[in-house]
């Protein structure tokens, strides 16, 4: 017994559990403990089992745990379900004990039910889409619920959190001006860089003015600020969001008798539906005053022959067309990062996770809606 | 490894421990000896430093100066190797549980042993549900995630993850706080049951005075930067030091002491 003193343990050498049969007798020696099993087959294949009534000596056993308990239990309940019961059990007392207890405690607690994570690939894959569906589903309510809250707050303006709105404008607007601005003007030099050299070719130089305009105005001011603001805000409002959720902030506003939706998600939303198309304007300027650059570095247009040609190739149509999405894309990402939000349940890795499907599904939604507009404008025949 | 109980042998043992942070000194030549097989609580006021006392045991803090040994190894100062070794040989059950939140509770209590074994992953989950029925919860609990499982539950399965390598020292940093007083008596009572069977020694930070009557084998109260009393309960209470009769004799340490003297 000296092993099992704590400190000798530490340094004896560990003996691994054994298990030999002869005739009707089964004896165990060595550790049957986690070190002891460590190396042993845990199902005992090259042992010759007895047949029928059998007997275990283990009273060679040097240590024991509840791993060597266990192992020993199924054992015994694997022969006995094979039809080899055992008729004779013989441990030191201490060793029986903990064997009783392992054996009684795993009969109360039952068998797990068999985990059902593994179908074949048509049950995941609908499983997949009833999750998804149902998503959906939920999302759709939620924008409903945003829509009612809305309403109730244009029947009842004085009741509105003024404050959450412009603290929500100036860290999702004014607070992203830099990165927006340096953004846009990058876009508007590579598009007029690219562009520049095919224009340069057959001396179409002054057409510059309106590639560069009209891709700015009308696709890609709105779409690079649009992406932009989902990774930073919309991503922002998932975790806040889902972090509240997590430490039960959300309950407690509900408690208070305060709509999450009137205080987390409204300001949010209007903040963003304000912030956004001023954002636009302000890459609108910035990626034309790029492509200017770009211009008269490379193709000779000079700033006021191209500022000359702008107002004539540009109608305030093709201005208005960006700018009219701009507000649907707001939309997109402030409900989708807050849907995101709340969904989080349990801890952090759950909001890391529904951060990442916040910006994921915002600029999926933002693209395929800015797909949707060209489809629609191009219909009604609105092309400039 | 944990079978019998031998009592008399020191496990843990602290001399002139010193800790601080910063200029705020917690603990200064304090002493303290745990015998294997016993439970010992460590108790005393806010800010007496019970789990800082826990954390420099479990080489989660380093000592400004002094010794401790586990199983008769010095820790201060201890290589990783070592230390990792040494780690195999205890579990910890945290105040929150501290359950990884992206694991089901099987996968939690499986995380010990697939980092210290070489066992194979089919007996490793079959060591687990062993761990989560030792610890008192139904089969099925062990495919929930923490999120999932009340108080009560939260505490069993982060006990099942403290006892999954068999360790001959178990730590618990208050293990009944939150708990309802039938599922905290429960656990007193499973702690006591593992102790006898697996011969555990326990060392736990506890405010709950029932567990102190119920559960303990001997108690270390914790004040002045030492420990100032170390006794059974029962020696403890009718010990004189101011802080010890502060602590004990208000109306929840009677009410605990009468309904304990009942019980026995």
């Amino acid at each position: 017994m000296k092993a099992s003193s704590p400190i000798s343990s530490s340094t004896a050498a560990i003996e691994p559990a054994t298990l030999h049969c002869q005739g009707q007798v089964c004896q165990c020696q060595g550790d049957w403990t986690l070190d002891g099993l460590e190396t042993v087959d845990p199902r005992w294949r090259k042992v010759r089992w007895p047949t029928g009534a059998w007997r275990l000596d283990g009273s060679a056993i040097r240590t024991i745990d509840t791993t060597g308990a266990l192992s020993l239990a199924m054992i015994i309940a694997d022969r006995e379900q094979a039809g080899h019961p055992l008729q004779q059990l013989d441990l030191r007392e201490e060793h029986q004990a903990l064997l009783d207890l392992v054996q009684e405690r795993r009969a109360s607690a039952g068998t797990a039910p068999a985990s059902s994570a593994s179908g074949g690939p048509l049950e995941r894959l609908g499983q997949r889409i009833v999750f998804h569906s149902v998503h959906a589903l939920d999302f759709l309510a939620f924008v409903g619920e945003a829509a009612t809250a809305m309403g109730r707050l244009a029947l009842r303006p004085n009741r509105f959190r003024w404050r959450a709105l412009f603290g929500s404008i100036e860290t999702a607007g004014v607070n992203a001006l830099p990165i927006v601005g340096l953004l846009a003007f990058m876009m508007g030099v590579v598009i007029a860089y690219q562009s520049g050299q095919q224009l340069r070719v057959y001396g179409a130089n002054i057409f510059i003015v309106e590639l560069v305009a009209l891709t700015m105005l009308r696709e890609l001011a709105p779409l690079i600020t649009a992406i932009i603001v989902a990774g930073r805000t919309g991503s922002s409002y998932t975790a806040q969001i889902g972090t509240m959720q997590v430490t039960e902030e959300v309950d407690a506003l509900r408690t208070i008798g305060i709509r999450p939706m009137d205080l987390l998600v409204l300001p949010k939303l209007l903040a963003l539906t304000i912030a956004l198309p001023l954002l636009t304007v302000f890459a609108d300027v910035l990626s034309v005053f790029g492509g200017m650059v770009m211009a008269r570095a490379l193709l000779d247009v000079s700033f006021s022959d191209f500022l000359d040609r702008f107002p004539q190739v540009v109608t305030p149509l093709s201005f208005l067309i960006g700018m009219g999405k701009a507000p649907v894309f707001a939309a997109i990402i402030a409900l989708v990062g807050c849907y995101q939000g709340f969904q989080v349940r349990g801890g952090a890795d759950s909001v890391g996770r529904q951060t990442t499907v916040s910006v994921v599904q915002s600029i999926f939604l933002v693209i395929a809606a800015d797909a949707l507009f060209s489809v629609i404008l191009g219909g009604v025949g609105i092309w400039r | 490894m944990a079978l019998k109980v031998m009592p008399g042998e020191v496990v843990i043992a602290v001399r002139g421990l010193r800790t601080q942070f910063g200029d705020a000194v917690i603990h200064d030549q304090l002493d303290l000896d745990i015998r294997h097989g016993e439970i010992v609580a460590l108790v005393g006021g806010s800010g007496s430093g019970k789990t800082t006392l826990l954390r420099a045991i479990i080489m989660l803090l380093q000592p400004a100066a002094g010794s401790i040994e586990l199983f008769g190894q010095q820790i201060v100062g201890i290589g990783d190797s070592a230390a990792f070794r040494l780690r195999r040989r205890f579990g910890m059950l945290f105040q929150q549980g501290a359950l990884f939140s992206s694991l089901t509770v099987r996968e939690n209590v499986a995380v010990p042993l697939r980092e210290h074994t070489r066992l194979p992953m089919a007996r490793i989950m079959e060591i687990a549900d062993l761990k989560i029925a030792l610890a008192g919860l139904a089969a099925e609990v062990g495919d929930k995630l923490p999120g999932e499982l009340s108080g009560g539950m939260l505490k069993r399965a982060a006990l099942a993850r403290a006892l999954a390598l068999d360790p001959a020292l178990l730590f618990l940093d208050e293990p009944t706080a939150g708990l309802d007083p039938v599922s905290a008596g429960a656990f007193d009572e499973l702690v006591v049951q593992l102790k006898q069977s697996l011969g555990l020694t326990v060392v736990m930070v506890t405010h709950d005075l029932d567990t102190l009557w119920n559960a303990t084998d001997r108690v270390a109260f914790l004040g002045e930067r030492r420990v100032i009393g170390y006794a059974p309960m029962r020696e403890l209470t009718q010990a004189q030091h101011p802080l010890i009769r502060a602590y004990f004799e208000g109306p929840r340490g009677r009410a605990a002491q009468e309904q304990a003297c009942k019980a026995k």
